[in-house]
């Protein structure tokens, strides 16, 4: 049998003020999927890490623009896309360097991008600077 | 609501506590960086963070440990971590920060490590 798909949906502006209000409905998001505390956390920290990444790099700490946090619940996952029209950003150019260098250069989205590769089971972008940036986040729900 | 952060401050002898209580974001993370700011600036180069309080952190508050570090231990001091609670220290840990930082299970085991002068290697 099919599962069935809900969707929930938040937009904010694109303030650093409103990163605890994204954090709270991704809470609630993991807390309904039937996540651990710990689990929990590391959605509420990949996706805390993608909208501060929108607001500081995509809309360059503009706060009259949007951050729009979907999320998709079925059986077996939990997906979260985080959606902006800013500059986008090329997600290859972190990828060769390591933590120790990111963390020495102290490019945040750097770092923040790193942490959302290890925290969330799959990641994918679709760039299209100006118009629609997507980062979509899976953390898989293991069935005991 | 999940957006409070502050820093309380004290002094144990020539160490400076610095007790984190809330949700350390890129939002707060300018109040830490000035705590740490003040204590640089006065010269007072150990400093212990208790993070008993400590609900959440993300990459902006981990920078603020880092950008620190380099500059405190060169001048002979060091940022100490205490009391990180499990689900937050997971944080610490992927970002490798047990090896680049002493972490200990709480503020006496800090000052010990000051008294002792203990230090990582790097």
């Amino acid at each position: 049998m099919a599962s069935v798909e809900k969707t929930f949906a938040l937009h904010v502006p694109s303030s650093t003020e409103n990163l605890s209000m994204i954090r709270d409905f991704v809470a609630k998001i993991g807390a309904i999927a039937g996540f651990d505390e710990k689990e929990v956390m590391k959605l509420e920290l990949a996706v805390d890490e993608a909208c501060a990444n929108v607001i500081e790099h995509a809309y360059g700490m503009d706060t009259t623009r949007e951050v729009k946090v979907r999320a998709l619940l079925d059986d077996d996952k939990v997906q979260i896309e985080v959606v902006d029209t800013g500059k986008g950003f090329d997600p290859t150019s972190m990828a060769s360097k390591d933590v120790e260098q990111l963390i020495k250069e102290r490019r945040s989205g750097g770092l923040g991008l790193r942490l959302i590769k290890t925290l969330m089971d799959d990641v994918q972008y679709e760039i299209k600077p100006g118009e629609k940036n997507e980062l979509r986040m899976v953390k898989r729900i293991k069935k005991s | 609501m999940a957006n409070t952060f502050n820093v309380e401050r004290r002094e144990e002898g020539k160490v400076i506590v610095l007790s984190l209580t809330g949700y350390l974001d890129a939002h707060t993370a300018p109040v830490f960086e000035k705590a740490i700011q003040d204590e640089v600036a006065a010269g007072r180069l150990e400093l212990v963070a208790d993070c008993a309080q400590l609900s959440y952190i993300s990459s902006a508050g981990l920078g603020v440990f880092m950008s620190f570090i380099e500059e405190i231990r060169g001048g002979g001091g060091d940022l100490k971590l205490a009391a990180i609670m499990p689900k937050v220290y997971q944080v610490f840990e992927v970002l490798g920060f047990p090896a680049l930082f002493d972490i200990v299970d709480d503020v006496p085991a800090a000052l010990k490590n000051f008294a002792d002068g203990v230090r990582p290697a790097s």
